[in-house]
């Protein structure tokens, strides 16, 4: 066990968890974070339900929605102010060299600030559960369903935390860095739906003109991946497919739909988004060598290491003499 | 336990460093001297397999640093000329963190992290923030960092840039301390006195190349392609200087008190040959020796012409 927590708790880790607890942004950020919330929420609450004397439990999920739509978008500009200066910070500290110098791997250095950012995005949502519990006491939603959202949402903090990680190590200076994180995580929460409606318009309008009305399910490929139509797909499936697809049962997926939205969101961004990892760290490795051979150098290191001991072996710098 | 093979290093059209090789025996302290932009920097980079020679080889205790990243820097404390520090830490966290990073077990971090901050003379300080230390405790604390993995090899790049004259002195004590614990030191500056003092050999580099690599004492003779002898006489000093002048490597002599200053461009054994003659002919000498030369003007030889 105390094996394990040692493995968890890299140096890396701690030393963010102890800087970012230390600071006054740290509760300051929290309490922003909660008061928009908040004001969201109960905005909401105020303005629907202070002149009538009766809810509607079905309506209620309205209110959820909007609730859960708004964390989505905090999240989404959360996330990539977080990690988008976690490299180039340290490059600009002049401190990313030091570490590269020692037995940390940039592999253990880029996962571990991302996941100190994200713990820090986890606490941000976790802490919003009671403003969950007050519109979960309207009723309305079923727990599945939160369950599902705090799963989505942790997909889409990898996702933008990713694309912050890249644009930090990508760019020297942390300024370009979270503006280019940004302009990138707004291509995806926006930029991605427009694309879509336009490209649905565009075939309507093509088959219109053949006086055919026909549905394009396709289009899903491109809706789903936008992840505010995809979180309301959860509640409201036709929404993956911009409205087309009504299902004949209420409540269930719709046949139209190749797979379920969700699915899809977590089978193009996981991989993406390790992806996106990946050339962080290998952007921050100092001495690159082509990939292949890195792999295979590292089995040569392995049986090198195995096969006798390095410190009796004849230094190599004789053989470059002969 | 430190060699380079005609290491040379490329930034696009820029040639920093060009068929460098450098050779430095294990428990020396090795002064590396050259012009800002001369390339010592891009060197030490190299050797702290954090930059990628464009070609050659560097090896340091065996291993060469692009195939064996990994065992060089078990070998090597570096310490840039430019570093930060994380804020929001205290000296000992900060320490802490870079003993996690060696992968040090826990249980040994508080006694050695207590050991470095004595050796470092920051030990009042192991509580305060390290951004509020002044840059001198910084640049010692950065020293302090280096060892925390008990390194063979130190690769300092410029310790004392931008320290007060105390806060330099300070630092040359710790450092004649890690020589006497028997570390193999790489320090480059571009103020030659400064390393005269605490280094064995010397190399100057300049435009990326090594001009001179030799013992300190005989780096003066080497780079100005003469030496300095000071002969000490008891008495007859005129008819030395006459005898002294006439002799064919003479370049120069100066009489000071009782004392020949000798310019001399001969070999070892024209030296010990002018010793011969002079005793000889009867002269009685006190002393004769070789003067280590003015590390200043050596600098100024060496570097002339560059930023002009």
């Amino acid at each position: 066990m105390q094996k394990l927590s040692l493995r968890l708790m890299n140096p890396v880790l701690v030393k963010e968890f102890r800087g970012r607890m230390r600071t006054i942004k740290t509760p300051i950020l929290l309490l922003l974070y909660l008061l928009a919330i908040s004001i969201v929420t109960f905005g909401y609450i105020y303005i629907s339900y202070s002149h009538r004397n009766y809810y509607n439990p079905g309506e209620t999920k309205e209110l959820f929605m909007i609730l859960t739509v708004a964390q989505l978008i905090l999240v989404a500009f959360v996330a990539p102010g977080l990690t988008a200066g976690t490299i180039s910070g340290e490059r600009e500290r002049q401190t990313l060299n030091i570490l590269l110098t020692t037995h940390l791997s940039p592999t253990k250095i880029v996962l571990s600030k991302m996941a100190s950012s994200l713990s820090f995005i986890a606490l941000l949502v976790v802490a919003t559960l009671p403003i969950y519990a007050v519109v979960f006491l309207f009723g309305g939603v079923s727990p599945g369903q939160v369950l599902g959202i705090f799963g989505f949402y942790l997909v889409t903090m990898v996702l933008f935390g990713a694309i912050g990680m890249f644009c930090s190590a990508w760019f020297k200076r942390t300024g370009v860095a979270v503006v280019v994180a940004y302009g990138l995580c707004l291509f995806i929460l926006g930029a991605t739906a427009l694309i879509a409606v336009f490209v649905l318009e565009l075939l309507s309008y093509q088959s219109h003109l053949n006086g055919q009305y026909v549905q394009h399910p396709n289009i899903f490929y491109l809706s789903a991946l936008n992840p505010v139509l995809n979180l309301i797909s959860l509640f409201e499936p036709d929404a993956a497919a911009l409205g087309q697809n009504m299902p004949t049962t209420p409540g269930s997926t719709g046949s139209s739909l190749p797979m379920a939205p969700w699915l899809y969101y977590l089978v193009v961004y996981l991989p993406f988004s390790a992806l996106l990892l990946f050339f962080t760290v290998r952007m921050i490795t100092p001495v690159k060598r082509p990939l292949l051979q890195a792999i295979r150098g590292r089995n040569a290191a392995k049986k090198a290491a195995s096969g006798h001991d390095p410190a009796q072996s004849p230094p190599p710098e004789e053989e470059t003499h002969s | 336990m430190i060699r380079t093979v005609d290491l040379n290093k490329k930034y696009g059209k820029f040639h920093a460093v060009k068929d460098l090789n450098l050779y430095i025996e294990e428990g020396t302290v090795f002064g590396f001297v050259g012009p800002n932009g001369a390339g010592k920097s891009t060197t030490m980079s190299v050797l702290a397999t954090l930059l990628e020679p464009t070609s050659g080889q560097a090896y340091v205790g065996g291993y060469d640093v692009v195939v064996h990243p990994h065992k060089v820097r078990q070998l090597i404390g570096y310490m840039p000329d430019f570093f930060g520090v994380y804020d929001n830490l205290t000296a000992t966290e900060y320490l802490d963190f870079y003993a996690g990073a060696y992968n040090i077990p826990e249980s040994q971090r508080t006694a050695l992290i207590a050991d470095l901050l004595e050796l470092v003379n920051l030990s009042m300080k192991a509580d305060s923030y390290v951004d509020t230390l002044s840059r001198g405790m910084k640049q010692r604390l950065g020293l302090a960092r280096c060892l925390v993995h008990d390194p063979q090899v130190l690769i300092l790049d410029e310790p004392a840039s931008g320290l007060d004259p105390r806060a330099r002195i300070e630092m040359k004590e710790i450092l004649k301390e890690l020589k006497a614990m028997g570390k193999t030191i790489i320090i480059s500056s571009h103020i030659l006195p400064e390393l005269a003092e605490m280094c064995d050999t010397i190399g100057i580099i300049e435009h990326g190349q090594l001009i001179a690599q030799a013992p300190v004492e005989q780096i003066a003779a080497q780079v100005a392609g003469h030496r300095v002898l000071r002969i000490r006489l008891l008495d007859r000093v005129e008819e030395a200087h006459s005898l002294v002048q006439s002799l064919d490597q003479v370049m120069q002599v100066q009489v000071e008190k009782k004392a020949l200053l000798v310019q001399f461009s001969g070999d070892d054994d024209a030296q010990a040959a002018l010793l011969t003659q002079l005793v000889e002919n009867g002269f009685p000498v006190l002393s004769f020796q070789q003067e280590a030369g003015s590390l200043e003007d050596v600098f100024l030889t060496v570097t002339k012409g560059v930023g002009s």
